[in-house]
């Protein structure tokens, strides 16, 4: 098990420095650079601007300085865009607020998810099944940017019982409507696997067998169905776990929360390299550390897989 | 939302009331109007700023914050014109070279430190020393400080700047040229002083709420990347006692409509703008909070005149007609909606000092401007059997893409041109259209100061701004004698003139600053064409 780890982990070292330098030759690749602007600067002043920021040095020593700065001093640089900041700044600044709405979203959606979806499989073609299926179709096919806005006109707008975005250091008023937004599509996703996995395991010999020597229903879903069937759902739950967590451009954008997922898509339209870059290896690093996570429980479950 | 203020309201009055502070209730001493008992303000902003250090603060919703924090030399009115700031009065030599100013004594960092010449000196050779790497840099340039564009190119050391403190409240300016618009100059936010002694302890983290030190009506108190700052008044700055509000918070709102409910809802007294065509029904629901003023930019269209471009762009009958044929009261008055101005010549009507030259085109009804478009392109050869084939690039955005299917149409009807649009990212744009990869390209350009140079300069051969290559001998010599001229408005008439008659670029609008304001907020500088605003000119009435 420990051997295992360790390999795993030792995999992991090259994949990140796969990673930084495959996505630092599409920044690279890409037209345009962080001080373009529509009144562009003159070219003097760019080129000391591009100077302190060491942009005037080849791509290979930029790629090079990068990754040892990482290793060396765990620096990951300063923000070209936002001069008061450093990359670990800004993640450190955004990162626990998409965390905290990103966890929420995750125990929600698990839990309404599983629940919806076993309750689905075990009174399956019931109006339960046809309610939990509708539902969830409903709310994956709902986009949050659509939702998002809804939410605030209703609870915002109309019923004035929640705030409209802002993030006032993680009130509980502020996180609601974030978590709502971000978790429904992640619950439909669950209950839709857990519902077609549990009618699948409710149809093998095993259980019939369990059946055919009297145990009651509720012993054999939970005793006996619930964990080869959570099998499929742990594998989309590790990487919904690491999108959820470091949040949503559509969350970060209509709810004003200063969370890091805006900076996916901002810091790409900024050409900022050193955010692009910083959030390109946090998202790696966790994924690689949950996708590990994910495989450890799945041993744990299913006791036919040794590592 | 009324409970809601109720709940706030009640709440701070307590806090005042515990406080001991007698500032929050009565009446304004000017106008006599009733205050409110919480002097808070919440706007939003769509971006964060990239810095709100003087030395590198770039945009403009920065600049405000800059401000507020800190005080420049000169100030601006509500009007827009200098009034004394650190600095109670200046001195200028008789060659118009040398400007001493007098800074007031009692002018003090928010640590009770004073505001010293200095500081000054300091915060100037900050800006130009390319180690700070200041994207404003160019403005010390701009203003003409001896030095400036040595050290920016390298070959000087900043020390060697034009600016020096004979004492510690004499600031001695020296300049390379006479400048009679140079005491505005000093009202931009790049030429604030930083506190020296701050700046050298904490290096680039002095500008974090932490280590704050400014001079302004207000003191950085939280922020948070993204989401907001927060600012309180100040209990050492020299006119504390003029200041009404309290606690000033900039929100960040990326989304337009969503600024706009959060507006509705009451949660922000206001919004930096308004989502495309929306301002109508705005102003008929609110009619005294919607506001539209008036802006110094352009909206324009730029042709391609580098050599190698399509031989069309060169013919100045089909440029005159793709002007002539865009119908501008259309994309004002039904794309856009929210008070622009139809524009026929470059620089905005706005503009200080500056009369609208009346070029023809101007004073044409539209009926003859298609005729006279229509007329125009048969000479040149164009018709329904050889129709003229363009490209329109713009950047993506919802606003850019309605004006050019409007134009795009307007052309199709009036003259058989067949126009595609291009749409680019930003980035990928700007690139394009700075190495000539269009055919027409869009373009907004914003006043740097409120005079007609920082538009017409643009028309100079040898600008960096100048996408279109427009490459004309007599506008050169004119922009260039017009730089020390005490009048130079002949000038800027002959350029309209000239660019009108020549057509590098079609401008198609002015732009007006749409925005939603509390009724409760009084004092906003809606005259100020650069909408230059401090918090300590608002204040909050008793509803």
């Amino acid at each position: 098990m420990f051997a295992f780890i360790l390999r795993r982990l030792a995999v992991a070292v090259p994949t990140i420095l796969v990673l930084v330098v495959l996505s630092y030759i599409l920044m690279f690749a890409a037209p345009g650079g962080p001080f373009n602007a529509e009144r562009p600067l003159p070219p003097q002043v760019l080129a000391n601007i591009e100077a302190r920021y060491g942009l005037d040095q080849p791509y290979w020593k930029q790629i090079f300085n990068y990754i040892w700065k990482i290793v060396t001093e765990f620096d990951f640089g300063p923000s070209f865009k936002y001069r008061d900041r450093t990359v670990s700044q800004i993640i450190g600044q955004g990162f626990p607020v998409t965390f905290v709405y990103g966890f929420w979203s995750f125990v929600v959606a698990v839990v309404a998810g599983i629940s919806l979806g076993v309750a689905a499989a075990v009174k399956h073609n019931s109006w339960l099944d046809y309610f939990a299926v509708g539902l969830s179709i409903g709310a994956q096919s709902l986009p949050n940017f659509v939702m998002a806005p809804i939410l605030v006109i209703v609870f915002t707008l109309w019923l004035q019982w929640l705030p409209g975005g802002g993030w006032n250091g993680g009130q509980w008023q502020y996180v609601v409507l974030p978590v709502i937004a971000l978790s429904t599509s992640y619950m439909a996703s669950i209950a839709r696997i857990t519902r077609s996995s549990m009618l699948e395991v409710l149809n093998a010999g095993f259980i019939r067998t369990a059946r055919a020597k009297g145990l009651p229903m509720s012993r054999i879903i939970w005793k006996h169905a619930m964990k080869p069937a959570m099998l499929p759902v742990l594998s989309y739950l590790g990487p919904a776990f690491v999108l959820m967590i470091t949040g949503s451009v559509v969350v970060d954008v209509y709810f004003s929360t200063g969370g890091i997922g805006q900076f996916f898509v901002n810091a790409a339209f900024n050409r900022d390299y050193s955010v692009m870059m910083g959030v390109t290896i946090l998202m790696g690093v966790l994924t690689i550390v949950f996708n590990l996570i994910v495989d450890l429980l799945y041993a744990w479950i299913d006791p036919k897989i040794r590592y | 939302m009324k409970l809601k203020n109720l709940l706030t309201a009640t709440t701070a009055a307590g806090l005042v009331l515990a406080a001991g502070v007698a500032m929050a209730a009565g009446t304004h001493p000017e106008t006599g109007e009733a205050l409110a008992d919480v002097q808070t303000f919440v706007y939003a902003t769509i971006d964060e700023s990239p810095s709100i250090d003087p030395g590198l603060v770039e945009d403009v919703e920065g600049s405000a914050v800059v401000r507020d924090l800190f005080e420049g030399l000169m100030n601006q009115d509500r009007e827009g014109n200098p009034i004394p700031g650190v600095a109670t009065s200046y001195d200028v030599s008789d060659d118009k070279l040398t400007y001493t100013f007098h800074l007031r004594p009692e002018a003090m960092w928010s640590d009770g430190t004073p505001v010293k010449a200095s500081d000054f000196v300091f915060a100037w050779q900050r800006v130009a020393n390319p180690e700070t790497a200041s994207p404003y840099a160019w403005y010390m340039e701009l203003m003409s400080v001896a030095g400036a564009a040595e050290i920016i190119a390298g070959e000087a050391t900043p020390d060697t700047l034009g600016v020096a403190a004979t004492d510690d409240h004499t600031l001695v300016v020296t300049l390379t040229q006479p400048l009679p618009y140079f005491p505005e100059m000093v009202t931009h936010t790049t030429t604030f002083p930083v506190p020296q002694h701050v700046v050298e302890a904490k290096g680039a983290e002095w500008i974090q709420p932490e280590n704050f030190v400014g001079n302004g009506a207000y003191v950085l108190t939280e922020h948070v990347q993204q989401e907001r700052l927060v600012r309180a008044k100040s209990d050492t700055y020299w006119d504390k006692d003029n200041v009404y509000i309290t606690e000033v918070t900039r929100l960040v709102i990326n989304d337009e409509n969503q600024a706009l409910t959060r507006w509705q809802a009451g949660e922000v007294d206001k919004t930096e703008t308004l989502p495309t065509g929306q301002y109508g029904a705005l102003s008929a629901e609110y009619p005294t909070e919607a506001i539209s003023v008036p802006e110094l930019c352009t909206y324009y269209y730029n042709f391609n005149l580098r050599d190698g471009s399509p031989e069309w762009e060169h013919d100045v009958r089909v440029r005159q007609a793709l002007s002539l044929a865009v119908d501008r009261d259309i994309i004002v008055n039904n794309v856009l909606g929210a008070g622009q101005i139809a524009a026929y010549t470059f620089t905005p009507g706005a503009t200080a000092g500056f009369e609208v030259p009346e070029v023809p085109a101007a004073t044409m009804t539209q009926e003859e401007r298609n005729a006279k478009a229509q007329a125009l392109m048969a000479e040149a050869g164009y018709g329904a059997d050889n129709p003229l084939k363009l490209e329109i690039l713009y950047n993506t955005s919802e606003a850019h893409k309605s004006i050019a299917i409007a134009v795009s149409q307007m052309w199709k009807q009036t003259l058989g041109v067949e126009a595609t649009m291009g749409n680019m990212e930003w980035q990928t744009f700007l690139e394009a259209r700075g190495n000539g990869s269009f055919e027409i390209s869009r373009a907004g350009w914003c006043g740097d100061y409120n005079e007609a140079s920082t538009f017409l300069d643009l028309m100079a051969s040898g600008s960096g701004y100048n996408d279109s290559k427009f490459n004309n001998a007599r506008v050169d010599e004119l922009l260039a004698s017009a730089k020390t001229m005490e009048d130079p408005s002949a000038n800027y008439t002959e350029i309209e003139h000239i660019v009108s008659e020549e057509m590098p670029v079609i401008p198609i609008y002015h732009y007006a600053a749409a925005f939603m304001l509390n009724d409760a907020v009084k004092g906003w500088p809606l005259d100020n064409v650069q909408q230059t605003w401090y918090s300590r000119q608002l204040y909050k009435v008793a509803e």
